[in-house]
């Protein structure tokens, strides 16, 4: 009897004990700090006396109330689903070259595809700001040609190129690996249906990844909507997103409960969008796809 | 008049089941409805298919028969346009489709693993080819119900593939390949993703499918009887090159080689020797006092003598032409497969099931056959 049960014991404690490090881990590192910036955002501050601890709503409805803090969400949302979208435009077709291509070349395009990712952000960052600035190889290539010189630098267009750069490998990673497991058979029998190669494509190669497209659109959406390197540098001081108004409450104000607040907006709001696309998209995909 | 649209000119056999007298043939009356003239393929130096002849009727039901690797697949995919063939020429109703891409081919293709759209449902997949021809709602509607009800899925249209059970898929496949009215419908392995009933079951529903809208059938295969069962005829190929076309009766009675009798059907080989007699051959049997004269001129020299297991007999000890002893029986339910060891070699038997079991392992019986059922094969046995 006493036997028996020492034997189930340790089997019942097994699981527990595996995953407990990681529990841990993840308490500590994800879901602490997490907790305390919701404490903090309930906090007032006071310029003179710094955080008190007392419970209020006052940042909330001073954040949602002002127009500079929503247009600067508004702008985070806009630049996001942009970046977002145009990954997807560029991101699909060329994880479809990808998956296509033979045996040497795909190891070196994958490589140079996640070749951003080597980098670090500044400093990539830092090669966009040259190329897009007033004297960079944009402009003198445009001087050459014989057309005026464009303010790219500081503007949402050169937040939307970074970030599409950065961006691009976490969209094409997850198609790619979907597309490598359909059936190319699928293909060819659209294109004996008397389909062309370009409607193959449309109407029965990335319909196909679709679930692939979704991944990858939520990473990109949320890496896009939570970044700071990018839109610090390439939108300078003046265009905002929400990861730099963070840095800014928090180091520059010193309202630390202010940073807080918006920092929980932004992650509710992030998540609902997320979990609504996701239903939205996976539903469908789940019935057709399994 | 819809199809009127969708039918490109110079493309006179769109339409099935029309009289064949409409067949323009460009001034080449002779021929047949597809033909493969001296088709090749070489990837590098190896050639895949080589000088591939055929010439297909149309309504007919032709099977490309071989081992894994003897470029059955590879001319299936040439004549879909797949696959481009190194030299050679491909005429499809008087019309060179040589190098014309897979769509402009308009071909009804049935894939080894249906290549079924699995995002799209039974209707949407068949409706698919019909949209690339922009045929018109209500006439695509039409057709659709119309194919589906051919290959017994109606209750089924708005399934989607992973669904449907592997017989089911398979059907759709062939609807989805139908209902563009295909001048010819190739099928690559249709059935070897299926359990051995329901092949033997699609096998039947595919011949009826076929004799129904008396479309021309290419199919590729490795099963034997698959090919035997359901073709008009059947093309056995080994390694790239074609080694004969026949029907499947003459096939299975009248094999040219010890490659094709040994790979259509259980066959047994006896070493002998064939001499001229002035009139046919004689014939004797190493090993054993065999000896009997045929007809017909034979070749000379070494031989083999092929027997299917079928056409010998068991008979008491004693009797018959060779005495034996049964080494094996197996009991297949219809026959029992009997190898008796004799001089001659290891034979196989078939005996049919009629109510008593043939000797048991160890006993000695005697083996009749008659000697028009016996093959004279130029060269030895292998065994």
């Amino acid at each position: 009897m006493s036997a028996a049960i020492s034997a189930i014991k340790p089997r019942r404690l097994a699981p527990l004990a595996l995953s407990g490090p990681t529990t841990l881990f993840f308490i500590g590192l994800v879901l602490l700090p997490l907790l305390l910036t919701v404490i903090l955002s309930f906090n007032s501050y006071d310029y003179t006396a710094g955080i008190q601890s007392d419970f209020t709503f006052a940042n909330y409805l001073t954040v949602l109330q002002d127009e500079y803090y929503l247009s600067t969400f508004w702008r985070t949302l806009r630049l996001a689903l942009l970046t977002t979208v145009i990954t997807v435009a560029i991101g699909v077709p060329e994880a479809y070259v990808l998956s296509n291509m033979r045996k040497p070349w795909r190891s070196i395009f994958l490589l140079v595809i996640i070749g951003p990712l080597l980098v670090s952000v500044v400093v990539r960052t830092f090669g966009w700001s040259m190329l897009l600035g007033k004297n960079g190889f944009v402009n003198s290539a445009l001087a050459i040609v014989g057309l005026d010189p464009v303010q790219l630098l500081y503007t949402e267009t050169a937040i939307v190129i970074g970030l599409v750069h950065i961006m691009l490998p976490f969209m094409v990673i997850p198609v790619w690996t979907v597309l490598q497991k359909l059936d190319p058979t699928v293909e060819a029998a659209a294109l004996t249906l008397g389909a062309s190669r370009f409607t193959a494509l449309r109407r029965v190669v990335f319909p196909q990844a679709a679930l692939g497209i979704l991944s990858g659109s939520l990473i990109v959406f949320a890496l896009s909507a939570s970044s700071f390197a990018i839109p610090g540098l390439l939108g300078g001081r003046r265009l905002k997103m929400a990861a730099t108004l963070v840095y800014d409450e928090f180091l520059i104000e010193l309202n630390w409960p202010l940073g807080a607040t918006i920092a929980i907006i932004v992650l509710v709001a992030n998540l609902v969008i997320m979990l609504a696309y996701n239903r939205l998209i996976e539903r469908q995909a789940k019935r057709k796809l399994g | 008049m819809v199809d009127d649209v969708s039918q490109p000119p110079g493309s006179p056999t769109r339409k099935m089941g029309q009289a064949i007298s409409g067949v323009a043939t460009h001034g080449r009356m002779s021929m047949s409805f597809l033909n493969l003239e001296k088709v090749s393929k070489f990837y590098g130096s190896v050639a895949a298919v080589h000088d591939f002849d055929l010439a297909v009727e149309k309504g007919e039901f032709i099977s490309l028969l071989g081992p894994s690797g003897c470029g059955k697949t590879t001319t299936l995919q040439m004549i879909t346009g797949l696959v481009r063939p190194s030299s050679g020429t491909i005429i499809m109703g008087g019309r060179d489709i040589t190098h014309l891409p897979p769509p402009q081919r308009e071909l009804g293709v049935v894939f080894q693993s249906y290549a079924l759209f699995p995002h799209m449902t039974v209707a949407q997949n068949v409706s698919f080819g019909l949209e690339m021809r922009k045929v018109a709602k209500t006439e695509r509607d039409k057709r659709i119900k119309e194919i589906l009800s051919l290959v017994h899925l109606s209750a089924l249209a708005d399934r989607y593939p992973r669904e449907m059970s592997g017989g089911q898929r398979q059907r759709v496949a062939i609807a989805r390949a139908l209902v563009i009215n295909p001048p010819v419908l190739l099928l690559d392995e249709p059935l070897s993703n299926l359990d051995a009933q329901l092949r033997e079951e699609m096998q039947f529903e595919l011949r009826r499918i076929q004799q129904t809208v008396g479309i021309t059938t290419i199919m590729v295969t490795h099963d034997q009887a698959e090919a035997l069962s359901i073709s008009d005829r059947v093309v056995v190929m080994e390694k790239g090159r074609i080694t004969q076309v026949d029907t499947p009766y003459e096939l299975y009675e009248h094999p040219r080689n010890d490659f094709i009798s040994s790979f259509v059907g259980k066959s047994n080989f006896l070493r002998a020797t064939s001499a001229f007699n002035g009139k046919g051959a004689s014939i004797s049997i190493d090993n054993t006092p065999i000896r009997f004269n045929t007809d017909r001129r034979e070749p000379d020299g070494k031989v083999s003598i092929f027997i299917r297991p079928e056409k010998l007999r068991l008979t008491e000890p004693g009797e018959g032409q060779i005495q034996g002893k049964v080494t094996t029986r197996y009991f297949m339910g219809s026959q029992w497969l009997v190898s008796a060891e004799t001089p001659a070699g290891v034979l196989a038997v078939a005996v049919p099931n009629l109510g008593a079991p043939p000797p048991l392992e160890g006993e000695t019986v005697g083996l009749a056959w008659q000697n028009a059922d016996c093959r004279v094969l130029a060269g030895a046995a292998k065994s």
